[in-house]
């Protein structure tokens, strides 16, 4: 059926540009996009949606190559393939620790293309359609779209460009504040949308040039005030802005394939955006501005807190306890991503289960540096989906859990956001593994409280056990502890 | 096409997009942003009009490096999807 649909394209194109066919390729493409995102409600459903998402991408690029004359097509197929070979090749290589830095790079070629083609389309007008017959200029709604698909192609470029640096840890995921920040950036757009506004009157190139060269710097500034923690909210964001973009940029040529995906990724990250902001109980705008951590780290309960007591415990101790559960939670975190402990972890999961006990794992929605890191990284280890569970399908079940075993989270554990108005983490639901008849809290050390910079009063209750180690280690001395 | 038909479909699309998200479970949040980002690159449609079309050559090489990058972008994003998504299995039924 794709077949007949890119024949009558072709079949159209010999005709008039604008033939209904064309048109219905294109929505042809729209719609399989769709259905790509619709396969992501449940992972058997999953990889058929992908492959949707190639058949529409195959739509798109074949009607566009059949419906103009093509003077290039050598070097069309060479750009093709050497991005392709590149692209294909990284995908193969990335570990998937590193999938979220991989997004971030992804996102800024998302914004760099919109800004090379918004650039093409103005110096080349007539061939996007976009000249007026009359005046021979570009039509003003056109330089709206332009304007506007340029800007955000040009922020999401710079913003995900840092974004990258900071996941990568080329830079430090400390904020970076500026003096006066929040005028510097509300002038900065200001002005952009300001010289958009006048580029309906006046098409010349400066404007059109400072735009661009404005919106790059927005870009970078709007992200370096804002601290590793927030990353998945800032990825999302970047994710939703590259759709905005190309939505955008489809409204210039008037192609449904590319408005309609636009819509799609926009919402998909403005939604994960919203969900990610949720879970911290932080709001949107409160991410944007930045600074979180920073301040947090010289305030707040870590002073008066350094000498408690706790109990610290062996991996012999902690393979003993858990052999002898009926249930133990796991509850992953970033720590565990940085350390590689995933497969260690499903190691010591079997060896559990071989002993009758019943293993699930729970994971808090911004556990980890992009929404869902830490399920991707289970399901690599092997860990199969249906014994991983979301918050609010598990959060009850602590109550009954013999051991909570916390390896590389803290925050997201913290009961002080539950009982302390003052703490910075106030509101945002955690999982309640204080519940638990035993917690075993795998930490690197006692100093270095999480990222908010705030003390975890789950380290000094009595049913705690801290296990103070490199968390890939310890898992695999508690793997050596329960083989015998 | 007129403005109003492209704002309808954008329109209406976002709303689409709303609903298909929010139905996309969240153990699939990540290969979400990788797939939402391989489409995105769509704009590759942009980048081939300027590449084809004569009448300017800064916009044409302007376009062949669009070209290249949403390439990568297209076959990086689905061919590591596909990779994620293979790794989701369910639990061996003995």
């Amino acid at each position: 059926m794709l077949q007949t649909v890119i024949a009558m394209a072709a079949a159209g194109a010999e005709g008039v540009a604008a033939s209904p066919f064309v048109s219905l390729a294109y929505l042809v493409a729209g719609v399989l996009f769709i259905l790509a995102l619709r396969g992501l409600s449940s992972p058997a459903s999953s990889r058929r949606g992908n492959r949707m998402g190639m058949a529409g991408m195959a739509i798109a690029v074949a009607t566009t190559l059949y419906t103009h004359d093509v003077i290039s097509l050598p070097e069309i197929v060479g750009a093709i393939a050497i991005g392709g070979a590149i692209g294909f090749v990284i995908a193969r290589k990335i570990a998937m620790t590193a999938m979220p830095q991989l997004v971030a790079a992804f996102h800024s070629l998302v914004g760099l293309a919109a800004v090379l083609v918004g650039a093409a389309a103005f110096l080349n007008p007539g061939a996007f359609g976009i000249l007026d017959a009359l005046t021979g200029e570009i039509h003003a709604a056109s330089r709206i779209e332009l304007g506007l698909g340029v800007a955000i192609g040009a922020i999401t470029f710079s913003g995900s460009v840092i974004a990258f640096l900071k996941l990568n840890g080329n830079m430090s995921g400390k904020p970076i504040m500026l003096p006066a920040r929040h005028l510097i950036n509300l002038g900065t757009l200001a002005a952009i949308l300001g010289l958009i506004a006048y580029f309906v009157t006046d098409q010349s190139p400066w404007i059109f040039w400072t735009v661009t060269a404005l919106s790059f710097i927005i870009g970078f500034l709007l992200i370096i005030p804002i601290g590793g923690a927030d990353m998945p909210v800032v990825v999302s964001m970047l994710n939703s802005y590259s759709g905005w973009a190309a939505a955008a940029m489809g409204f210039t040529l008037g192609n449904t394939a590319m408005i309609i995906t636009g819509a799609l990724v926009g919402s998909s990250g403005a939604i994960l955006s919203y969900i990610m902001c949720r879970a911290m109980n932080r709001s949107f705008l409160s991410v944007i501005a930045g600074g979180f951590g920073a301040e947090a780290a010289s305030s707040g309960g870590g002073a008066d807190a350094i000498d408690r007591p706790y109990k610290r415990g062996s991996a012999e101790d902690a393979a003993f306890l858990m052999k002898q559960a009926d249930s133990v939670i796991i509850v992953p975190g970033y720590g565990m991503a940085v350390s590689q402990a995933q497969h260690a972890l499903r190691e010591m999961g079997d060896l559990l289960k071989q002993e009758g006990v019943k293993v699930k794992y729970a994971i808090h929605p911004v556990a980890g540096r992009m929404p869902g890191h830490m399920n991707v990284l289970l399901a690599e280890a092997a860990v199969p989906y249906d014994e991983v569970f979301e918050l609010e399908d598990i959060n009850g079940e602590f109550g009954q859990a013999d051991v909570a075993f916390v390896i590389g989270a803290n925050d997201v554990t913290n009961p002080a956001a539950k009982t302390d108005k003052t703490s910075p983490i106030y509101g945002m639901p955690i999982l309640d593994v204080a519940n638990a008849k035993s917690v075993l809290f795998v930490k690197r050390s006692m100093g270095g409280a999480g990222y908010a910079g705030v003390d975890n009063e789950v380290f000094y209750m009595d049913n705690t056990m801290m296990l103070l180690a490199d968390a890939k280690k310890m898992v695999e001395e508690i793997v050596k502890g329960l083989a015998h | 096409m007129d403005f109003i038909s492209i704002l309808s479909i954008f329109v209406l699309a976002c709303f689409v997009g709303y609903y298909v998200v929010w139905s996309v479970t969240p153990a699939l949040h990540t290969p979400l942003m990788a797939v939402t980002n391989a489409i995105s690159s769509v704009i590759i449609v942009g980048a081939l009009v300027a590449s084809a079309e004569a009448g300017s050559a800064a916009a044409k090489y302007l376009g062949l490096l669009a070209v290249v990058l949403a390439s990568v972008n297209i076959f990086g994003g689905f061919a590591v999807t596909e990779r994620m998504l293979a790794m989701y299995k369910k639990k061996e039924r003995k």
